[in-house]
C-alpha cells in the first residue's frame, strides 16, 4: 500500500523496466438497444516513460474509448476487460477512491474540446488550483504560485491577471493551454492528449504543438497523442499505433510505419495524405466506410475495402504478426504482399474504376466558365 | 450593477403604465356596476331615481369620458389614493387598506411556498438526476406525475380533509384542534412568541403544503432535466479526469451551472404561483387577495379591480428583478450592461 | 504507366459491409414511443375519454334535463346517479368532458399558433421586432391571467368559447419564449445559410425551414398544454370565474358539486374529479412519452 502511494505522487518512475504503462488485452464492450457494440478489441501496447505514441484512426476506430477506459471515466454500463498495469498497480478494476488518485495526479488527460472543457461559471484559476489542491495538501496560496507558474510554463501572457479571469474570455488556442496546464500541474508521469489540436485552427494548432514538444523535451512524462491527423504525428511522435474497427491493426516507430507500412490500411491512410509531389492529381481515398461495431463482418475487419483482400482473409481475423524487424507489427495475413506493392497504386486502381463517370463529357457546352 | 437595476427600475414604471391602461380598459368591458341597482331604482322610485342614480354615478367617478377617468384615477393611483367601492348598496369602503390587508396575508404564504419550492425542488432533482433510474427518481417522477395531473384545488381540498382527520385524531386523544382548515384568524396571531408561532405554522402549513405542491414538482422535473444536461457536458468529464471527489463534481461543478435554468422557470412561475395562492385561499376560506378577486369581479367594483391588478403585477415586477440578478450571480457571462 | 502492383487487386465489395440497417426517424420515434407503457396506457386512455365525450351521447338514453328525482343513488339506469336537481349525472359528464375537452384543443391551438408565431419572428428577425415583442411578452407576464379570464368570462356570461379564447390569449408566453430561443441558436446554423443563398424570402425561411426544426418542442409543448388548459379552465370555474350556464364543463360541475362534499353525496364531486384527473393524467402520459421518444439524447443503455 505505501508503494501504491508513492506511486501515484507526481513524476516518479513507477517500474525499474521503465515502462509507464502495460496494456494486455484491453476490451471495452457497450450494450444498446442495436446489440452490443464492441468499441475496443484485445488492444496490447507497453508505453515507456519519456516516449511519445501516436493513436492514429478514424472516427468510431477506438482511440478515445480506450483511453477513457484507462481512466475510468466511461459510463458505468460500459464493460471494460483486461489489464492495464500502471506501474505495478491495475487500473482495470481499481475502486473508486484509488481510481481518483491516480486521475489528473498519475495520469493527466487533455480533451479534444476546448470551447466546452472548461466550467463556464469557475475562473480559469480556481479550476487550476482545483486540480492541484484535489492532490496536494497545500493552502489557497501555495495552489496559486504553482497556478501561476503552470501558466507560465504554457506560455500564457500576464498569468496573475489571466487566472482570474472566466473561460468565456478565453480564445481557443488559450483554452486549451490551459488545459494542458491542468494536466501538468500535478507532474503526472503519463499525459494522455485526445485529439488536442482538431477543434483548433491550423496556425494555433502549430502553437498548441509546440507546447506539447516543450513537454515532451521538457519532463519525464509520457505522453499517449490520440489523432486523426497524421501529419501531426511526425511532427512529435516516436511511435505509433494504427487502429481500425476497435483494434491494432499497425503499430512501430513512426519512421518505420510511415515508410514501410505492412498493412493495407495503414497503406491507404498514408496515400490519401495530399503531398507537394501529387499536386494536380486527384486525392486516393480508402472507398467504403468502416464497419459497424455491433456486427462485425467474420475475418478481418478491413476486406471489405481492402484491394489486396482474398478468401482468407475473410474468413479469419488476422493476428497481430511482427514483420520485418522487432516491435515493428502488422495485422495482416498477407504483409509480404503489402511489402511487394507500390504503396501509391495500391488504392489508385481501386479509385479509378469510376472516375470516368464523374469527369464531365467534353462534347457538350459548359453551363458556367469562370475566366 | 446599479446602471442595470436603474435601467429595469423604468422600463417597469413605462410597463406598468401600459398596464394600468389595459387593466383600466378591460374593468370598463366588465360593465357597469351601477347599472343594476339603477335598474332596480328606477322600479321602486320611477319620478326621483334619476337624480340618485346621477349623484351615484358622479360619487363613483363614473360620470366622465373614458379618458378623463383613466386620468383620474392614474393621478390619484400614485399619489396613495386608490378610490373606494361604488356600489351604491353599501357604504363606500377603501380600496387602499382592504387591498393591504389581503395582501399581507396573501404575500406571506406566496414567498414562503415559492422558496420552499424552489430550495428542495433543487435539491430533490439534482438527486434524481444523479441517482437515475433509481428507486428515488421513480418515486419522485411517479410524485410529480400525479402533481400534474390533479387540480390545485383538489389537492387543497385533500390537504384540507387530511387536516380535518388529523384535527379529529388530536381531539380524540385529549389535545386542541391544531391545523385551522377554514378561515384566517381575523385578530391575527395573539400571545407569546412561541404560542403565534404554534398558531403561525397551524394556520400557514396546509395552505403552504397545497401551494408548493405543484410548484415544488415542476421545479424538481425542471432540475432533473437540467441536471442530466449538465451531467453530460465535456467540463464535467474534465473536472472528473482531475481526480476530485465525485459529491464535489456534482455539488460544485455541476450544481450551479444546472440552476440557471431553474431561476429563469421560477421567475416566470411567480404569475402562477399568485393564481394558486387565489384558489388555495378559496377552499381554506381566507380572506386574501382571492377572496377579494372573486367578490369584487362579481361585483363589477372597478377600482378593487384595479388595485389588485396592479399590486400584483408591482410584485411580478420585483420577483423577475431579483431573479435577472440572481441570473447574473450565477452565471458569468450573462453582463449586466 | 507500369503495372508494378504483382499482387492481384479486386475491387472493394461493399456487399460485405455488415451493417446495422438505418430506420427512418418517424418509424425510431413511434417505436421508442410504443415501447413506453406509460405512454401508451396514456394515449389509450385518451383515445377512450375523447370517444366517451363526443360519441357517448348517442348511447346513452339520458339528456342533462332535470327529468329525474334527485340524490338517486348510482344504479344500471343511472351508473353515476343524479344530482340535486334531478339530471343524471353520466349525461352532465359526458357533456362537460365535451366543452372542456373543447376548451382545452381551443388553447392549445391559439397558444401554439400565437407562441410559435412570435416566438420564430422575434428570434429570427431580431433587432426592433424582437424588443417590441419581448415587451408584449412583460407585459402579458405582469397582468394576472386568471383576472383578465375571469372578467371576460363575466362580461360574456360564461360562454365556453369566450373562456377558451382568453385563456389562450393570457397563456401563449412561456411558448414565446421557448421558440424564441430556439430559433435563435437555429438562425446561426448552416441550412439558413444555404437557404438565404437560394433566394428564400425571410417568411419562407421562419415557417418551412426554422419551425420544422423546432417541432419536437412544438408537439410536446401543445400536448402538454392541453392538461394545462383543462386544470385551469377547472380551477377558473371552481372559484366561479370561469364556465356558466347555459354551457358546462367539468370545471363548472365541481363546482356545483363541492357543495356536496361533506354529505353523503359526496361520490358525485369525487366522480367528476376523477374524469378531470384522468384526462390530466393520460394527456401528461402522452405528452412525457413523446418527449422522450423525440429526444435523441434520453438513450437508456440497459444496465
Amino acid at each position: 500500500m505505501a508503494a501504491e502511494a508513492e506511486l501515484f505522487s507526481s513524476g516518479e518512475q513507477p517500474s525499474a523496466s521503465g515502462l509507464a504503462l502495460s496494456v494486455r488485452d484491453l476490451s471495452v464492450e457497450f450494450p444498446t438497444e442495436d446489440g452490443t457494440v464492441r468499441a475496443v478489441r484485445d488492444i496490447s501496447f507497453d508505453l515507456h516513460a519519456g516516449e511519445v505514441l501516436a493513436v492514429v484512426g478514424e472516427s468510431g476506430s477506438g482511440k478515445s474509448v480506450s483511453s477513457l477506459a484507462l481512466m475510468g471515466l466511461l459510463p458505468k454500463t460500459a464493460k471494460i476487460t483486461g489489464s492495464v498495469k500502471f506501474g505495478d498497480a491495475e487500473l482495470i478494476g481499481m475502486p473508486e477512491k484509488q481510481l481518483r488518485k491516480v486521475r489528473g495526479n498519475g495520469i493527466a488527460m487533455i480533451f479534444q474540446d476546448p470551447m466546452t472543457s472548461l466550467n463556464p461559471v469557475y475562473t480559469v484559476g480556481w479550476q487550476l488550483a482545483e486540480a492541484y489542491q484535489a492532490h496536494h495538501k497545500v493552502n489557497r496560496k501555495q495552489a496559486w504560485t504553482r497556478v501561476l507558474e503552470v501558466l507560465e510554463t504554457v506560455g500564457i501572457p500576464q498569468p496573475d491577471r489571466r487566472a482570474k479571469q472566466y473561460p468565456f474570455e478565453f480564445s481557443g488556442g488559450m483554452r486549451q493551454r490551459v488545459m494542458i496546464a491542468m494536466a501538468v500541474i500535478n507532474d503526472p508521469t503519463i499525459i494522455i492528449a485526445d485529439e488536442p489540436t482538431t477543434a483548433l485552427d491550423v496556425t494555433v494548432q502549430a502553437q498548441v504543438l509546440d507546447t506539447l514538444r516543450q513537454l515532451r523535451d521538457e519532463t519525464s512524462a509520457a505522453i499517449i497523442l490520440i489523432t486523426h491527423d497524421l501529419g501531426v504525428v511526425t511532427g512529435i511522435a516516436d511511435r505509433v499505433q494504427v487502429m481500425y474497427a476497435g483494434t491494432m491493426v499497425e503499430t512501430g516507430t513512426v519512421h518505420t510505419v510511415f515508410t514501410r507500412a505492412r498493412m493495407p490500411y495503414t497503406v491507404g491512410l498514408l496515400s490519401s495524405i495530399p503531398r507537394a509531389d501529387t499536386v494536380g492529381t486527384r486525392l486516393t481515398p480508402i472507398k467504403g466506410a468502416p464497419p459497424s461495431l455491433i456486427k462485425m463482418p467474420p475475418g478481418c475487419p478491413f476486406s471489405p475495402r481492402c484491394p489486396l483482400t482474398r478468401a482468407d482473409c475473410q474468413s479469419a481475423e488476422p493476428g497481430l504478426v511482427t514483420v520485418d524487424e522487432i516491435d515493428h507489427r502488422a495485422r495482416c495475413w498477407h504483409w509480404d504482399e503489402v511489402a511487394a506493392a507500390d504503396p501509391r497504386l495500391l488504392f489508385a486502381a481501386a479509385a479509378a474504376t469510376d472516375i470516368d463517370d464523374v469527369l464531365p463529357d467534353p462534347e457538350v457546352d459548359p453551363e458556367l466558365v469562370i475566366e | 450593477m446599479a446602471r442595470y437595476v436603474l435601467r429595469r427600475l423604468l422600463v417597469s414604471v413605462v410597463l406598468l403604465l401600459v398596464a394600468s391602461f389595459v387593466c383600466f380598459l378591460l374593468v370598463q368591458a366588465l360593465g357597469d356596476p351601477i347599472a343594476e341597482w339603477a335598474a332596480g331604482q328606477r322600479q321602486r322610485n320611477p319620478n326621483g331615481a334619476d337624480a340618485a342614480i346621477a349623484a351615484a354615478y358622479q360619487r363613483a367617478g363614473l360620470d366622465t369620458p373614458l379618458l378623463t377617468r383613466y386620468w383620474t384615477w392614474l393621478t390619484g393611483f400614485v399619489t396613495g389614493d386608490w378610490g373606494t367601492t361604488v356600489n351604491p348598496g353599501q357604504t363606500p369602503q377603501e380600496v387602499q387598506p382592504k387591498i393591504m390587508h389581503s395582501l399581507w396575508i396573501t404575500i406571506r404564504l406566496v414567498l414562503t411556498a415559492e422558496l420552499l419550492a424552489i430550495a428542495l425542488g433543487a435539491v430533490v432533482g439534482v438527486i434524481s438526476a444523479v441517482k437515475r433510474y433509481s428507486w428515488f427518481d421513480y418515486v419522485l417522477t411517479a410524485f410529480t406525475f400525479l402533481m400534474f395531473a390533479l387540480p390545485l384545488f383538489c389537492i387543497a381540498v385533500l390537504l384540507k380533509i387530511g387536516g380535518i382527520q388529523f384535527n379529529n385524531v388530536l381531539q380524540a386523544n385529549g389535545m386542541d384542534r391544531w391545523l385551522v382548515t377554514a378561515g384566517y384568524p381575523p385578530g391575527g396571531f395573539t400571545g407569546s412568541f412561541g404560542n403565534q408561532v404554534y398558531q403561525y405554522i397551524g394556520v400557514y402549513l396546509l395552505p403552504t403544503l397545497c401551494l408548493m405542491a405543484i410548484s415544488f414538482a415542476l421545479y424538481s422535473r425542471y432540475e432533473r432535466a437540467s441536471m442530466l444536461d449538465v451531467l453530460g457536458a465535456d467540463y464535467i468529464r474534465t473536472a472528473h479526469a482531475k481526480g476530485i471527489s465525485s459529491k464535489r463534481v456534482i455539488w460544485k461543478h455541476a450544481f450551479r451551472n444546472a440552476l440557471i435554468p431553474l431561476v429563469t422557470v421560477g421567475s416566470l412561475s411567480i404569475g402562477s404561483a399568485f393564481a394558486g395562492a387565489i384558489i388555495t385561499e378559496t377552499v381554506f376560506g381566507w380572506q386574501g387577495m382571492g377572496y377579494i378577486l372573486v367578490q369584487n369581479v362579481n361585483r363589477k367594483e372597478p377600482y378593487m379591480i384595479l388595485a389588485f391588478m396592479m399590486v400584483t403585477a408591482v410584485f411580478i415586477i420585483l420577483f423577475n428583478l431579483i431573479a435577472d440578478i440572481a441570473y447574473t450571480l450565477l452565471d458569468p457571462r450573462i453582463r449586466l450592461d | 504507366m507500369t503495372d508494378t502492383i504483382r499482387a492481384k487487386v479486386t475491387p472493394p465489395t461493399t456487399d460485405r459491409e455488415f451493417t446495422v440497417e438505418a430506420r427512418s426517424r418517424g418509424r425510431v420515434v413511434f417505436s421508442r414511443f410504443a415501447r413506453n407503457r406509460t405512454a401508451l396506457i396514456g394515449s389509450i386512455t385518451l383515445i377512450i375519454l375523447v370517444l366517451f365525450a363526443f360519441l357517448g351521447g348517442l348511447f346513452w338514453h339520458a339528456g342533462i334535463n332535470p327529468d329525474y328525482k334527485s340524490f338517486e343513488p348510482p344504479s344500471a339506469q343511472h351508473p353515476f346517479g343524479t344530482d340535486q336537481l334531478g339530471r343524471d349525472m353520466l349525461a352532465l359528464i359526458i357533456k362537460g368532458t365535451q366543452f372542456s375537452l373543447l376548451i382545452a384543443i381551443v388553447v392549445a391551438l391559439m397558444v401554439t399558433v400565437i407562441g410559435v408565431t412570435l416566438g420564430a419572428i422575434a428570434g429570427y428577425v431580431g433587432g426592433a421586432v424582437d424588443s417590441l415583442i419581448n415587451r408584449l411578452v412583460e407585459l402579458m407576464l405582469i397582468l394576472p391571467a386568471i383576472v383578465i379570464v375571469g372578467v371576460m368570462a363575466i362580461r360574456f356570461e360564461g360562454s365556453w368559447i369566450m373562456v377558451a379564447v382568453f385563456l389562450g390569449l393570457t397563456t401563449w408566453m412561456t411558448l414565446t419564449r421557448v421558440i424564441r430561443g430556439m430559433v435563435l441558436s437555429l438562425r446561426e446554423k448552416e441550412f439558413v445559410e444555404a437557404a438565404k443563398a437560394l433566394g428564400a424570402s425571410t417568411m419562407r425561411i421562419i415557417f418551412k425551414h426554422i419551425v420544422p426544426n423546432c417541432a419536437d418542442v412544438i408537439i410536446v409543448s401543445a400536448t402538454l398544454l392541453i392538461a394545462q388548459a383543462v386544470l385551469f379552465e377547472a380551477a377558473l370555474s371552481f372559484i366561479g370565474l370561469g364556465v356558466r350556464p347555459p354551457d358546462t364543463s367539468l370545471g363548472l360541475l365541481i363546482n356545483e358539486t363541492q357543495s356536496y362534499l361533506p354529505t353523503a353525496n359526496a361520490w358525485l364531486f369525487w366522480i367528476t374529479l376523477l374524469f378531470i384527473v384522468l384526462i390530466s393524467l393520460s394527456v401528461n402520459f402522452m405528452g412525457d412519452g413523446l418527449r422522450d421518444a423525440l429526444d435523441p439524447r434520453a438513450n437508456r443503455v440497459r444496465a
